[in-house]
């Protein structure tokens, strides 16, 4: 596999706390990258900084040859990176088809006239295929407060797919929800992935689900990445399991 | 395309309708229409804008510029065509528009409401104190021709503007429809909801909110001429601050569900300021107060979300949610 995101020494601090310390990373296509640490480890900052919502205070970030680091997310996005939140950020005014289709309008350039209905002939194909992927449709026309958060979060990653990004930064896919469905979000995420050959980094707590779903894993702690390999080989790293996991004897 | 013809052909019958009743209705009820629709054109507007998240306390500089430009078209240039003066004040308002766009693009909330409105401001003072343009006193305006047809009577030329102003406001109407039920109307509610998706789904809410801004102030500068022609006169008022705040209060009336919505609350707060004016004519205002306090209290969304509600009532109704579903198999 190619390398798709590579990070040269990414530095970002607040104050005294140095949230990036010379963070270098490189991810290849394709690859399912799962990122733990504590809190305050520094995985959110990552996410932050390759996704144009903070500026490093030094170092590269460059995706397929470009170097995207301290664009605008809006930028970013046209890069072909995208991401999901800890807290979905949906448009609660609006249901879940709406955002949806507000996500794909966006991405294609078509879509966005005045004139064109909002649903167009084109924007339904994609919207009821977004659904069927996501398992959406009985959610279609809720209203966003009413939505469990697991439904949220549904959401919140489809509206993250609809431009077929090269790299997806899923931050927190699974928290806030409930321990019997978190492996039933992942798996519906994941299969919904399946056929693409975006990247995906995706910001965990739960061991379990980085062991089952990442095919490679990167541990952040004070901001350093102290382990980088398959999950066995990182979950079993002496350091993570003294700094992140807490296994240590 | 059938929804978009259906909401062409509706504005069209609307016309009809307008156009014919415009004919049975007493002159100074078809005086008051005129300018209710015409005011109502501004309000549409700045509903255009709160889509968006934004609202403008200063909507009277658009209206004004539209007045000011028909106005002084008439004046120096000899123009006098209904048509081309509604046009160039529209014209002469997006393109000021335009101009000051780019300056508030980067505020939000009340910010943006006070720039707008200090702008209006000062254009109202310059206006009061340039007596080139008329000062405090204004411009008269004579009765207009409409396509080289000159209107034998008052009446009649009350009767025309009627026409010109009902046509153009719902062919505004059913624009505004039709760009309300597009994905970039819906692009105008998600940036008021959450600019920072909005950005990182790859839209410029700068963008967007500069779309509105320059729609809002193409229909104000549109109702400022004809309002402008309907009166036979301008003057800074036209962007004092209280006449900015009416415009805030018609579109607060009317919420922004509804795009009729907005014409009829302008109708119902003509009719309520000329009645008031005439029975009660030292507390009309208070009047008026009290009929927005009942509009908030009771329909905080607007006349509008009656409409709303009403779809809503025969759609299906909501569902309870469930949790995340498992896959089938697993």
């Amino acid at each position: 596999m190619t390398a798709l995101l590579e990070t040269r020494g990414l530095q970002k601090s607040f104050g005294a706390v140095v949230a990036a310390n010379d963070l270098s990373v490189v991810a290849r296509r394709g690859e399912r990258l799962g990122l733990i640490g504590n809190n305050g480890a520094g995985k959110t900052t990552f996410v932050n900084l390759v996704t144009g919502y903070l500026k490093p205070d030094a170092g590269r970030v460059v995706l397929d040859g470009h170097d995207i680091a301290g664009l605008a997310p809006r930028l970013v996005r046209r890069h072909g990176v995208s991401r999901s939140f800890q807290i979905p950020q949906l448009f609660a005014s609006l249901t879940p088809e709406e955002n949806l289709l507000v996500a794909l309008g966006i991405a294609s350039e078509e879509g966005m006239s005045a004139w064109q209905p909002a649903r167009s002939p084109a924007m339904t194909a994609g919207l009821e295929d977004l659904l069927a992927r996501f398992r959406l449709g009985e959610y279609r026309d809720h209203a966003i407060a009413a939505l469990p958060g697991g439904v949220r979060k549904l959401v919140d990653v489809a509206m993250a797919v609809t431009h077929q990004p090269k790299l997806l930064l899923l931050d927190e896919p699974t928290s806030g929800v409930t321990a019997e469905e978190k492996f039933a979000l992942m798996d519906v995420i994941m299969r919904a992935l399946e056929g693409s050959d975006a990247t995906v980094l995706f910001v965990e707590h739960d061991m379990e689900i980085v062991g089952r779903y990442a095919e490679r894993v990167l541990a952040f702690y004070e901001g350093r990445i102290i382990a980088d390999g398959t999950p066995d080989v990182v979950l079993g790293h002496a350091d993570v399991q003294r700094f992140v996991t807490g296994m240590a004897p | 395309m059938g929804a978009r013809l259906g909401t062409l052909a509706a504005a069209l019958a609307a016309f009809a309708a307008l156009a014919l009743l415009g004919r049975m209705l007493p002159n100074w009820l078809v005086l008051v229409a005129t300018l209710a629709f015409a005011k109502g054109l501004v309000a549409l507007g700045l509903v255009v804008l709160m889509r968006g998240g934004l609202v403008s306390f200063g909507q009277g500089i658009f209206f004004c510029t539209g007045a000011y430009a028909a106005g002084l078209a008439m004046r120096s240039l000899g123009l006098s065509d209904a048509v081309l003066l509604v046009a160039l004040g529209g014209v002469a308002a997006l393109v000021l528009g335009l101009i000051i766009a780019p300056l508030l693009a980067g505020y939000r909330g009340i910010f943006f409401a006070t720039l707008t409105l200090a702008l209006s401001m000062i254009a109202y003072g310059i206006l009061d104190k340039t007596y080139s343009l008329g000062g405090s006193d204004g411009i008269n305006l004579h009765a207009p021709s409409f396509l080289g047809y000159r209107p034998p009577s008052s009446q009649a030329v009350s009767y025309a503007l009627f026409v010109l102003t009902s046509l153009t406001t719902v062919v505004a109407a059913a624009l505004c429809r039709i760009h309300f039920d597009s994905l970039r109307g819906l692009l105008s509610l998600a940036a008021r909801d959450n600019e920072i998706r909005v950005e990182y789904l790859g839209a410029s809410v700068r963008r967007v909110s500069g779309v509105n801004f320059a729609i809002a102030a193409l229909l104000g500068g549109v109702g400022g001429a004809l309002s402008a022609l309907s009166l036979g006169h301008i003057d800074p008022d036209f962007t004092f601050w209280t006449t900015s705040g009416e415009f805030v209060f018609l579109a607060i009336l009317s919420g922004y569900a509804s795009v009729a919505a907005v014409f009829f609350a302008s109708l119902i707060v003509e009719l309520v300021r000329s009645f008031s004016s005439q029975y009660f004519p030292n507390t009309w205002q208070g009047a008026l107060g009290i009929f927005l306090l009942l509009v908030i209290l009771f329909l905080p969304q607007g006349l509008g979300s009656l409409v709303q509600r009403r779809r809503r009532a025969s759609a299906k109704p909501v569902r309870v949610a469930e949790p995340v579903p498992a896959e089938s198999g697993q």
